[in-house]
């Protein structure tokens, strides 16, 4: 299934450039920096979910002698109320000032109240301790529910509801109600056979990325601050760091480091203005990382959920209403992904009467950030789970169900925009006909061992954005490629090959890098599943400038017109009045310096067009009855990926999304006490899947090419995810006739299900 | 971290002056894969470290058919489940030490630190429990001997008096027609701590069970060894009725608690259900075994 | 403070020394002291396997091991798996196979299916998935890394 277009690098699958370095440990990550006279910086975080901050005393951490710097909340300058875009996320800077460093009260175990910056991490670990604050413990509320009754504790008493109810001038945890609304859902649900209302709960998650955040500062005399972190988008830090610490972006260079994934969980700052701020006060570099615990209590795992979703079906399949209602977990501060569950949820489904209701609320447990697909993974388990349970009620195939639903180019989303080229027709096709579909389940041998097979389909909206590449040529005829775009999961080699195809080079001539932030144009964060389609789209707009200097570079050469000049596939030029003398690519080059100076090409771009995803996961699980515990036999995730670039990093992101989908459908929760302490704050009982946990993963990619992208390319990295919980639910179903309306669907949950007690 | 200290005693007496001289301060290191993370967390505070793994006594293995086995306290789980003789006579034992941890865990965590660490949960005390085997203790007024069962006192505590440590642990030699089998029940297929755990041994006698042990993990404040299990087995014939009402007795038998790894109705019915797999497979070994 | 330690032994076939405190991990002594940064800290408690070496013939999460343990002792780290002839088999396999994206679990997975191929040169899939399950990947769902692993198996049979 291949977009119509052939070409000669774009689609194949080389060694990546950053390979080498990666196998044999040379790539160097945010954690591996060392600068001379380098100090370490560590946190000390709140034990209280919530808690008034009475009295911070740091006399005896400042008068310790190998302590050399000591901040707190006061130390930060006072910003203003504005919001920044982060990509996937959209924030409130005194709200992220806050979340940087408290002041006056915290908001959720590990909210940081201090930092100190020490000659070795254990030693700054140690003094942590002399730091004295007095706290006056309050109420925490940590469900989405109880924070919307009318007496529950209060986060922010400066907090009023925006959006729908907005206007009763009371302090609320609800931040924002939101509703998308088309046609008649009254009318749609009377026309209905078949009318199913579900309510599901999700718990909250995180990214689980391997590599712990950090970030390492130093400042000159002069004031130029230099900060080394890995992160999904440099420039985004650079700005971030600006606005928090108040210094102007122009003083400030971030360097990208390797990063050890991110998954969305990389897009906000949180030790970076912290190891600023304690730079400037020792005078010396300092680099700070965090413990596993600190990253699961501290940083920006995803929404819990709880939602409430009523469809409607005739008994021919056609839908006819959809209610849903999503109540997203915030976290301390407002900014749940219920936005983009709200668009996502029905995405997949023709409908002409819907409503959505979002709600954003604050809870104590910390500031909730992107993940993956944010929100639509949630909100997809719920929607799918009860568009299967209508299917199997008016009895049609779960497949055919959704293609007698399924939008195409034209149709309106539900919540209003209208869609253009997709492929979620073609992908519900291929899982049909895929043999995984076709081919039976077998039944276990051993009677305690249910076997069932499910199927769920998802929706990612995908990005687009600013980006910038610079294209230099080397004399021998090879090109470095520079790039603003964080590289998590392998782009710089997709951009690579663009330039490869565009100067009809071996993507091996091409010498790629990420550039910092006073070396390369701005670039937005990898986020969203932007990066391949923008900066992609940037390094092809770069190389087609190198292409046309190389042109006239030949023409001056060959001392004939440059539209004479005709550029072969070989990477040889020639011209038609001189027969014999061919010129390579490499020719040219050589001769650069002297036929007009070095030969680059650069472009920056703001991208729109982002071809959207849609993807549907077959999964075989078998469940012991006796035990409740799931395994997953069988998974395949079928995906439109518009053109795959490098097939083999698309089926790495299709592979990964699923397993990771996995993890959130039947190990990973974040399991609070009463008051609100995170009790699995390790990956021992943070549970990941591991190599035992999940089978090979069987991809079949769809190629209905994006019209509005050169190439064709559609994100590919954050629909996978978004099916598997929905197709694991089902899949338990089909084994076991027990419906799962929690995730995980661990297994004292799925027994209690079974044994009909939950 | 906090400041710690380090020593590597030669000698059980020298390892014994140490821990005697420092008392709780002090605390003995084998594979370190628990209590370098217990110090790290500061969830144990103590002052210095003593390595073990330098005396002899504590990295041997000696087994022979006729005497059974001693594992020294410090010898790691893979070198139970590489030595093939010992791997063959004791497959219930070995159903723990390839479960510990994976493969890196598998090379530092010895029987002996799981046993010190004493937690509920861990996965080698039913086993040893089930087999019967030996606590050999050495301190400054010498040894003694504390069956394993008796050896943990409450979650991470132990009989150990002041300058007392565990030096190795020793199990009867195997019988014809015996074995055991321990299952533990997690969320994962690896790396996790049990939720619930029961290990049983069988000794069969003229196709009937001639005596039977089972002990249970995680389900009670130390790992339990639940005796009326053998009692109400001995002498039994092998019906899919005895086996569940074994699992019933176990049921009965267990006091769990409600935490992040489970909970109470959850681990009771895990006792059920694993006592019972662990009966009818430590009885296909030991039919093997005949 | 404890006493500061010289600890003496083999990193990748050459002499090493640090000097240390007893609460230094052996990671922290090839990340902090050696500067052998190609080993990763995932988790700093035994539970995601990106700080995996061989100590002596096993491997082990070098976390979990004091550096002052390790008087006398052989390490092996990433770092030290390329040889005269280039790349490592597992290496050249996780290359051609995709079998990394973010590249941070890569260096523990590479040891330790070095190590795995050294003991079990023909393991199954099963066998395989069992003794990497200490290592932790997020971004991979594991598939590549199996078939690299597979074809390292391979290609070191081949080479025999
Ligand atoms: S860092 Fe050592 S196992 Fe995770
Ligand atoms: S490649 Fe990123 S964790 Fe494995």
């Amino acid at each position: 299934m291949a977009a119509d277009k052939q070409y000669r690098v774009v689609g194949t699958r080389p060694i990546r450039h950053d390979g080498v370095d990666k196998v044999t440990g040379e790539a160097r990550y945010g954690a591996d920096i060392h600068l001379p006279g380098m100090l370490h910086g560590k946190v000390l975080r709140s034990p209280h979910a919530h808690a008034r901050i009475l009295r911070i005393d740091t006399s005896k951490a400042e008068a310790h002698p190998d302590v050399k710097a000591v901040i707190t909340g006061v130390d930060l300058p006072q910003v203003a109320d504005k919001v920044q875009d982060l990509g996937e996320m959209v924030v409130n800077l005194k709200d992220e000032s806050n979340r940087i460093l408290a002041t006056g009260k915290v908001l959720y175990e590990g909210h940081p109240v201090a930092a100190l910056a020490a000659a070795d991490p254990h030693t700054a670990e140690e003094a942590l301790k002399l730091i004295d604050v007095e706290y006056e413990p309050l109420q925490p509320v940590l469900d989405v529910r109880k924070a919307m009754e009318p007496d529950a504790p209060i986060l922010n008493p400066n907090q009023r509801t925006s959006g729908i109810g907005a206007g009763d001038g009371k302090p609320s945890n609800l931040a924002r109600h939101f509703r998308h609304e088309r046609g008649d859902i009254e009318r749609g649900f009377a026309e209905a056979d078949a009318v199913i209302e579900r309510e599901f709960i999700t718990s909250m998650i995180h990214q689980g990325y391997i590599e712990l955040q950090n970030g390492t500062a130093h400042i000159t005399p002069d004031g130029r601050l230099t900060i080394w972190c890995s992160s999904q988008g440099a420039f985004s830090i650079r700005d971030q760091v600006a606005n928090i610490c108040n210094i102007p972006l122009s003083m400030i260079k971030v360097v990208p480091m390797e990063i050890g994934g991110g998954f969305g969980g990389k897009t906000g700052v949180y030790l970076e203005p912290l190891a600023a701020l304690l730079a400037k006060k020792s005078r010396k570099p300092v680099k700070m990382t965090m413990t596993r615990a600190e990253v699961l209590t501290a940083t920006g795992p995803t929404s819990g959920s709880y939602i409430k979703c009523k469809i409607g079906a005739k008994k021919d399949g056609t839908l006819t209403a959809a209610h849903v209602e999503l109540y997203y977990e915030a976290g301390a501060f407002p900014g749940s992904p219920v936005g983009a569950a709200s668009g996502t949820c029905l995405a997949p489904f023709k409908l002409d009467n819907v409503r959505i209701d979002g709600y954003d609320i604050v809870v104590n447990k910390p500031k909730t950030g992107a993940y993956r697909a944010p929100g639509a993974t949630n909100a997809a388990f719920a929607t799918e789970g009860v568009v299967s349970e209508l299917a199997d009620q008016i009895g049609m195939d779960p497949i055919e169900f959704r293609q007698k639903n399924a939008v195409q180019q034209g149709d309106r989303r539900a919540d209003g925009p209208l869609f253009s080229k997709i492929g979620h027709v073609e992908t519900l096709e291929a899982t049909a006909e895929s043999p995984h579909w076709n081919e039976p389940l077998e039944p276990s041998s051993d009677p305690a061992k249910k076997r069932g097979r499910g199927v769920a389909s998802g929706f990612w909206f995908n990005g687009a954005g600013a980006a910038t590449a610079s294209i230099s040529v080397f004399a021998d005829g090879t090109v470095s490629l520079i790039e603003g775009s964080a590289d998590i999961g392998g782009h710089r080699a997709s951009c690579a090959m663009i330039a490869a195809e565009v100067l009809c080079l071996n993507a091996e001539d091409v010498k790629p890098q990420v550039g910092d932030t006073d070396s390369i144009g701005y670039t937005s964060v990898t986020g969203g599943s932007s990066a391949t389609h923008k900066t992609g789209w940037a390094t092809h707009e770069a190389a087609l400038k190198v292409k046309a200097e190389v042109v006239n570079r030949a023409a001056k050469m060959l001392e004939v017109d440059p539209d004479e000049i005709e550029y072969h596939d070989d990477a040889t030029l020639s011209a038609a009045s001189k027969p014999d003398a061919k010129l390579t690519f490499a020719q040219v080059a050589a001769r650069a310096n002297s036929t007009g100076g070095p030969i680059v090409g650069e472009a920056g771009l703001s991208t729109g067009g982002a071809g959207n995803a849609f993807g549907t996961t077959i999964v075989d699980v078998e469940v012991d009855v006796e035990t409740g515990k799931v395994d997953i036999l069988r998974c395949t995730t079928v995906q439109d990926v518009g053109k795959a670039i490098h097939p083999s990093y698309v089926e790495g992101q299709m592979q990964g999304g699923a397993v990771q989908g996995i993890g959130w459908a039947l190990s990973e929760e974040y399991v609070y006490s009463g008051e609100g302490r995170l009790l699995n704050a390790s990956l021992l009982d943070y549970r990941m899947p591991t190599t035992l946990d999940a089978p090979l993963i069987e991809t079949i990619m769809v190629e209905v090419a994006n019209p509005a992208h050169p190439y064709g390319v559609r994100g590919v990295g954050e629909v996978p995810i978004v099916p598997p919980v929905a197709a694991i639910a089902e899949a338990i179903y089909n084994a076991t006739g027990v419906r799962m309306y929690q995730a995980p669907m661990n297994p004292a949950y799925v027994l209690s299900r079974i044994q009909g007690k939950a | 971290m906090k400041d710690i200290e380090y020593a590597a005693p030669r000698s059980l007496d020298e390892a014994a002056a140490i821990l005697n001289e420092r008392g709780s301060r002090a605390r003995p290191l084998a594979g370190g894969t628990d209590i370098i993370v217990q110090v790290r967390e500061g969830c144990r505070d103590i002052d210095i470290l003593v390595d073990v793994k330098k005396i002899p006594e504590l990295s041997a293995v000696q087994f022979n058919r006729d005497e059974g086995l001693t594992l020294g306290a410090a010898v790691p789980c893979y070198q139970i489940y590489n030595n093939a003789e010992v791997a063959q006579a004791y497959p219930g034992l070995i159903d723990a030490a390839i479960l510990i941890g994976a493969a890196q865990i598998q090379g530092r965590a010895s029987f002996g630190g799981n046993l010190c660490n004493a937690s509920p949960a861990a996965d080698t005390i039913c086993p040893l429990i089930v087999h019967s085997a030996v606590c050999s203790i050495y301190g400054p007024d010498g040894s003694r001997a504390v069956p394993v069962e008796e050896f943990c006192s409450a979650p991470g505590q132990t009989v150990l008096k002041q300058g007392e440590f565990l030096v190795s642990i020793a199990l009867p030699p195997p019988k014809p027609s015996a074995a055991g089998r321990y299952l533990r029940f997690i969320p994962r297929n690896e790396m996790d701590i049990a939720v619930a755990g029961a290990a049983a041994y069988v000794e069969l006698e003229n196709g009937m069970i001639g005596s039977a042990r089972v002990a249970l993990a995680a389900v009670a404040p130390t790992p339990l060894f639940v005796a009326e299990i053998g009692e109400r087995l001995a002498g039994q014939d092998i019906t899919d009725e005895t086996l569940r009402e074994a699992g019933e007795i176990a049921r009965a038998a267990a006091r769990p608690i409600d935490d992040m790894r489970g909970t109470v109705e959850h681990r009771k019915e895990l006792c059920a259900v694993l006592t019972r797999r662990a009966l009818k497979g430590a009885i296909e070994r030991a039919q093997e075994n005949a | 403070m404890a006493e500061k330690r010289r600890v003496q032994f083999i990193v990748n076939g050459d002499k090493a020394e640090v000097y240390c405190s007893p609460r230094e991990s052996l990671l922290e002594a090839l990340r902090d002291h050696l500067y052998l940064t190609g080993t990763k800290e995932g988790c700093n408690n035994g539970n995601c396997g990106a700080c995996t070496v061989q100590l002596n013939d096993r491997i082990v999460d070098s976390c979990l091991v004091l550096a002052v343990e390790c008087e006398g002792d052989e390490v092996l780290t990433v770092e030290g798996l390329a040889g005269e002839n280039g790349l490592h088999p597992v290496q050249q396999a996780f290359l051609e196979h995709a079998a990394l994206q973010c590249g941070v679990c890569t260096p523990g997975f590479l040891v330790a299916s070095k190590a795995l191929l050294d003991a079990n040169p023909n393991p199954t899939e099963h066998e395989l998935r069992y003794f990497l399950a200490g290592n932790l990947c997020r971004c991979t769902g594991y598939d590549k890394i199996v078939h690299a692993v597979m074809a390292a198996a391979q290609t070191i049979q081949e080479n025999e």
